[in-house]
């Protein structure tokens, strides 16, 4: 299998008042054609961040950036907005993510107008009414506004919106968390389906550890901006070797009554991102922090064929 | 969500090919919304009255505006004269309709200049930001420092005394208005989330600037296009009332009530009836810019 979109060492800065805030630092990844990357990681980790830069709604401060094998980290207007009509995004929440001046159809047209994409309005609406179909979306609610629809139909324009330039790859920030539960299995399967039928590549954002294993074939783990574990979605929920893998995953709600495991909860203050000093980030938070992971960077280091983990102790803490 | 999928698909098939790209008649409900707001119909009303006022004066009234009649001077409200004369015994009833005509020129005129360049110049500045923005903000720091009716002044004197002259002066004072409520909008719709999903689409700068951020900045601007219909009509005033805005005999409100302030404790008629028809301008005006703002809001819907 081909790979579809690559990062190397991809960094992301931003610039604060009291410093450089390392919101995304050496990251990275590979994506094959047709599968999904999960990436999780608590609020304010940099997930968003890493989506953004890595289809250019940030800038990156440095690294490289591959889609379909081609380097793409610098682009030129004309080459971003081809670029645009290949990577997608769908956005976390779809009361903000949707000009409520416009109505569903003209929503859904947008990119198809901008693209020029069509010859006609007849061949424009023909296109319009088949991306209602695609998503499921019922053609009587072609002519309403954003705002008289419910969270899930939204989210389904927003969908729409995305697969209108029949894009290879499409970032998800987050799709499901503004909606409610019921919704968010619909939008998780629509979005499976259009997956297998059209043969899209996702990288899914976000916090939910049991959305993310469900639609993920790998899952990366971050932390602060690092990247702290990645592996086989199967692989992480079976073999967690991060300590910060594991507390993130003893946090997922489990419906029983009898509590069958012993509850983990991180202590002490998480490190600023604003200059951070070398060492692990997690140091001041893990449970296994030993002299070291306050002074060395931890390096992502293949403990496991396939499964990699940036930990000092990885080897201590789990006796490989 | 399988079962689901298939009902709407079945559904949608049941329909025609293809759809209509828009909204449900927009202008429409557009129109309906507005006429449910008792207000703002009222508004407009008044403000439609005053065009007409302003387009056919000589339908309401047969005196000239500007006829002298000495013999005549002063007389009080009475059904020959509706609102009486004034001290060259011109009717002021003529006076206060066709001088709708010059208020509503000069009104009208100097909002739609002045709002068209405070529209682009806010727009670019909160758009671009940084150096740009620093320097057309600047420059309109430059406008603010100066009093409105100073620089309407230093403009007339500069250009000579006439309407065109003073609409070009009224407009000059009235951009940084604009530019700034603009702006202030601007910079916080820029940061909305659709506008960044614009960008991932691909949209151009101008695609952004017009059809995602100025539609959503709409209700400050017909707030503030509306108010200054009425400061514009004031300020108008003002300089008749110095002299350097409409040159003597023609008809104007604002000068017709500073001409007869020496006569106000003998002869009320004389500054009442321009007075009241510059309050019921400013007043209808606002009530229409209001109800204008809200029928615009798509979220306002009931």
């Amino acid at each position: 299998m081909a790979t579809l979109v690559e990062v190397k060492d991809l960094k992301k800065y931003f610039k604060t008042p009291r410093g450089l805030l390392h919101a995304v630092d050496n990251i990275n990844f590979k994506i094959e054609k047709g599968q999904t990357l999960g990436v999780v990681g608590e609020s304010g980790c940099g997930k968003s961040t890493l989506g953004r830069t890595v289809i250019h709604l940030h800038e990156r401060t440095s690294g490289q950036i591959f889609f379909d094998g081609k380097d793409v980290s610098d682009l030129n207007k004309q080459q971003l907005k081809e670029f645009r009509s290949h990577v997608q995004m769908i956005f976390q929440d779809p009361f903000s993510s949707l000009n409520p001046r416009m109505s569903v159809s003209q929503l859904i047209a947008e990119p198809l107008l901008i693209y020029k994409t069509t010859k006609s309005s007849a061949e424009l609406s023909k296109e319009v009414a088949r991306l209602m179909d695609t998503v499921g979306l019922a053609r009587r609610f072609a002519n309403s506004y954003p705002h008289e629809l419910d969270g899930g139909r939204r989210q389904r324009i927003g969908i729409a919106r995305a697969l209108s330039l029949n894009p290879e790859f499409i970032v998800c920030d987050e799709p499901v968390s503004a909606l409610d539960v019921s919704i968010q299995a619909q939008i998780l399967n629509l979005m499976q389906d259009l997956q297998d039928e059209l043969g899209l590549t996702y990288m899914f954002i976000t916090h939910n550890m049991s959305v993310v294993k469900h639609i993920s074939n790998n899952i990366m783990i971050m932390y602060l901006g690092n990247m702290v574990e990645f592996a086989d979605a199967q692989e992480i929920f079976k073999n967690r070797l991060h300590p910060y893998t594991k507390a993130l995953l003893a946090a997922v709600p489990i419906p029983a009554i009898i509590e069958g495991r012993k509850r983990q909860l991180l202590t002490g203050e998480i490190t600023s991102p604003i200059n951070p000093k070398p060492g692990c980030r997690f140091a001041s938070r893990c449970p296994y922090a030993t002299a070291p992971c306050h002074e060395v960077d931890p390096t992502l280091a293949e403990v496991m064929p396939g499964h990699f983990v940036a930990c000092h102790n990885v080897k201590e803490i789990n006796q490989l | 969500m399988f079962m689901l999928s298939t009902t709407t698909k079945q559904e949608a098939s049941l329909t025609q090919d293809t759809i209509s790209i828009g909204g449900h008649g927009q202008a429409k409900e557009i129109i309906g919304r507005f006429l449910r707001n008792k207000a703002a119909v009222f508004g407009l009303a008044i403000v439609v009255f005053l065009l007409f006022c302003a387009i056919f004066p000589q339908a309401l009234t047969q005196y000239d505006p500007i006829e002298q009649d000495l013999r005549n001077r002063f007389a009080a409200p009475s059904s020959e004269h509706y609102f009486g004369t004034d001290e060259y015994g011109r009717d002021i009833f003529a006076r206060v309709i066709y001088g709708c005509r010059t208020s509503m020129e000069i009104g009208l005129i100097s909002v739609a200049v002045s709002c068209i360049i405070g529209v682009i110049i806010g727009a670019v500045a909160g758009f671009y930001g940084g150096i740009t923005d620093n320097l057309f903000m600047r420059f309109i720091d430059i406008l603010m420092a100066i009093p409105n009716t100073l620089l309407g002044i230093s403009i007339v004197a500069a250009l000579g005394n006439s309407i065109p002259n003073l609409i070009i002066a009224l407009s000059i004072g009235s951009i940084a208005g604009y530019a700034r409520v603009v702006r202030v909008s601007v910079l916080s719709t820029k940061g909305m989330e659709y506008v960044e999903a614009a960008y991932a689409t691909g949209a151009s700068d101008a695609r952004i600037i017009f059809k995602y951020i100025l539609p959503n900045c709409l209700a400050p601007i017909i707030v503030q296009a509306t108010m200054s219909v009425a400061t514009t009509i004031m300020t108008a005033t003002g300089l008749s009332f110095l002299g350097l805005g409409v040159p003597a005999p023609t008809p104007e409100w604002g000068a017709m009530a500073s001409s007869s302030r020496a006569y106000i404790r003998d002869y009320w008629w004389l500054v009442t009836f321009p007075g009241i028809a510059i309050m019921i301008t400013a007043f209808s005006f606002n009530l229409f810019g209001d109800g204008l703002r809200d029928a615009l809001d798509p979220k306002l819907k009931s």
